[in-house]
């Protein structure tokens, strides 16, 4: 529900005012904030960095300073799924760039994109921390050891992220 | 009826990245379909990576291994006697026979895939709490004495005492003061910092806890990475546990001094790691770095006396504090001024990747060969990188190094976060060489000119050398650029971006000079 608050002639979103309370309108939270509203809403839109920065008592180039800095934060929509494929030393060791080739074909989707179903976004991850069992990915939050494409797609297609 | 027959498998990730889920489903399924009375329990990873899922099963208190279990090998598991320790191609016998694991020293990893990681009830009966139960009993200065006697150092990378950082924020009169875990475990190639979180997350919280009583701190807050979901959740749930034992909170222990924490989460920055990004982070902020001095010590989180730790750190505290092995004995495990055990991370292209928490001293080759068997792919081992993505190149010829901070600084090379990530034959080291360069633009914090433009032109002054255009010219420029860097950058990201580079030039020339060209 979005209306506009009469007293500061920014949109009133309740659901992220919802977040926002969470954690007690604390400024120190923003980042968790950032979190709850990416997971919930697949992003961090430029209609929130006002509010938000409202209600944390910040500037919005505070927030917006800090939307940008992070990774995990988009500013549009992303897939309904988001493959996570680690592109660092420990899966390049064993044929990282390869799956990534061969992933991006698959998907039909590279990099930072995604995929023409708008299903599934294609992100870069620097370690998943399951360096013994590389290549590694992620599909949502499931985690993938010695990972090629069939077994990402797969488990994009079980959904049972 | 007879009592359940305990097998257990563990819910690690990377455990459950290869299946074990699935296993751990198949197993109550087919035994409940048999009628044989089993209890499926899921314990943390013990790090023999190359076998998970590893599913062991109790019998006479000893624990009977198999692995690596697909959910397919079940009921054939099943039908050769899985529940009495039958044979079978997938059995490796007792597990803590297996030569990997045998010669290894556990101590901060004593508990990691032995005991239910959320079990209050396990972790009390293999020793938990004893540490904190004593150190209830201490005063603040007696605490940090016998970190100090241990030798404990900081195992996020830098290596500095422990006791030290300690004693200084004890002898700060300012208050509040902040317990900060540095969980961003975010170099290629470690892994230990998950592995405790999921596996053993009680001893983490019980070291945050002992440092709080050491220092006068009754805050706490771990920076866990957001590429960890798993022992996010984890944690999570350990916190809320322990609270409601008892061990954190207004009154811990009825010793009347109090400490909670607080988990925050990453958002996909490396540079967070950085402990004075991190505590940036923490306060909600941009990660970037702040200029040192002043160290955290006097002015940390929100300004105030700030301890800030890695995970390994924090978690090897209960150990030395409990007496097993105690401070003098964890001294006397490592070699000079490198004290203690250190985990090892065996990664990339390794037969047996894992975890091996060894004695300061162990050589590289060691390591390597008689624990990791070479590589996966069964060619030539050619390089090893150790301690992430800012650590050396280290070839073959330097294999002998042992492992302690000094002996590795030696070679112009650094132990990080004790990650070893391997490359076989077929590594072309001057894109390794280019990546260290990409990786460092990737991640800049972009606060200092020397690392944030730096980074740049050395990834475009590689791809150059790497098409053959003015190599040694080129070369002496990445040179100039390296000291410039190691010089001028504000923290380590900046600082030791050039330490791969600089190394891969020097042990693997001629993957910098193309062939054919000048």
């Amino acid at each position: 529900m979005v209306r506009v608050d009469e007293t500061t002639g920014i949109d009133r979103d309740d659901g992220l005012m919802a977040i926002c309370a969470r954690y007690e309108n604390r400024p120190d939270a923003l980042i968790e904030i950032l979190i709850d509203l990416q997971t919930e809403r697949g992003c961090v839109a430029d209609a929130d960095i006002a509010p938000i920065a409202e209600a944390l008592n910040l500037s919005r180039a505070e927030v917006h300073g800090v939307r940008s800095f992070y990774s995990d934060f988009s500013t549009t929509p992303k897939g309904r799924t988001c493959v996570k494929l680690c592109r660092a030393e420990a899966c390049k060791a064993v044929g990282a760039d390869a799956l990534a080739k061969a992933v991006e074909t698959r998907l039909s989707a590279g990099f930072g994109e995604t995929s023409p179903s708008g299903d599934v976004s294609l992100e870069p991850v620097y370690c998943l921390g399951n360096c013994a069992l590389a290549p590694a990915a992620m599909v949502g939050e499931r985690l993938i050891g010695r990972a090629d494409a069939d077994k990402i797609v797969d488990a994009i297609e079980r959904g049972d992220a | 009826m007879t009592d359940p027959v305990t097998i257990y498998v563990p819910c690690d990730s990377a455990a459950r990245s290869v299946g074990a889920d699935a296993v751990a489903e198949t197993i109550a399924a087919e035994a409940a379909a048999r009628g044989l009375s089993v209890r499926v329990k899921r314990n943390g990873s013990r790090g023999l990576f190359w076998l998970e899922p590893l599913v062991e099963v109790e019998i006479d208190g000893t624990r009977i291994g198999y692995g690596p279990v697909e959910a397919s090998d079940v009921p054939a598991l099943l039908d050769t006697g899985l529940l009495t320790g039958g044979d079978h191609a997938l059995c490796v016998g007792r597990v803590e026979e297996i030569d990997f694991l045998a010669r290894q020293t556990r101590v901060t990893f004593r508990r990691c895939g032995v005991i239910a990681p959320l079990d209050l009830n396990d972790y009390a009966a293999n020793g938990g709490w004893v540490g904190l139960r004593r150190a209830a009993a201490m005063a603040p200065s007696e605490i940090i004495e016998a970190v100090l006697q241990s030798g404990l150092r900081g195992r996020g990378g830098a290596g500095f005492p422990a006791g030290i950082k300690w004693k200084t924020v004890l002898g700060e009169t300012r208050t509040p003061k902040y317990i900060c875990c540095n969980a961003d475990e975010g170099d290629s190639g470690a892994f230990a910092d998950r592995m405790i979180m999921e596996g053993d997350p009680f001893t983490l919280i019980e070291g945050m806890v002992i440092a709080g009583m050491a220092t006068g701190a009754e805050h706490g807050f771990i920076y866990l990475r957001s590429e960890y979901p798993d022992a996010i959740n984890t944690f999570g749930k350990a916190i809320d546990i322990a609270r409601d034992g008892g061990f954190l909170g207004a009154d811990i222990l009825g010793s009347g001094r109090a400490f909670d924490i607080t988990l925050r989460r990453g958002a996909g920055a490396y540079i967070c790691g950085e402990e004075s990004s991190m505590l940036e982070s923490l306060e909600g902020k941009r990660g970037e770095v702040r200029a040192k001095p002043p160290i955290p010590a006097f002015s940390g989180l929100f300004g105030q006396p700030t301890i800030v730790n890695n995970v390994l750190t924090l978690a090897s505290v209960p150990m030395i504090l409990s007496g097993e092995p105690g401070p003098g004995g964890y001294a006397a495990l490592g070699e000079g001024r490198s004290a203690g055990t250190q985990p090892f991370q065996l990664a990339g292209n390794v037969r047996r990747g894992g975890l091996v928490e060894a004695p300061f001293g162990v050589s590289l080759r060691e390591l390597i060969e008689d624990y990791g068997g070479g590589t996966l792919s069964e060619r030539p081992v050619r390089a090893v990188q150790a301690g992430g993505p800012l650590g050396a190149y280290i070839p073959e010829s330097q294999f002998d190094t042992p492992m302690t901070y000094e002996a590795l600084a030696g070679i112009g090379a650094m132990l990080g976060h004790g990650g070893l990530t391997v490359f076989d034959d077929s590594v072309d080291m001057a894109e390794m060489a280019q990546f260290a360069f990409e990786f460092c633009a990737e991640e800049s914090c972009g606060k200092c000119t020397p690392c944030r433009v730096g980074a740049v032109r050395g990834a475009e002054t590689i791809a150059k050398i790497r098409i053959g255009e003015n190599v040694d010219a080129n070369i002496a420029l990445v040179e100039d650029l390296a000291e410039v860097m190691v010089d001028g950058s504000l923290c380590a990201m900046g600082g030791l971006t050039p330490m791969p580079v600089r190394s891969a030039i020097a042990h693997f020339p001629e993957d910098f000079a193309p062939s054919g060209v000048e």
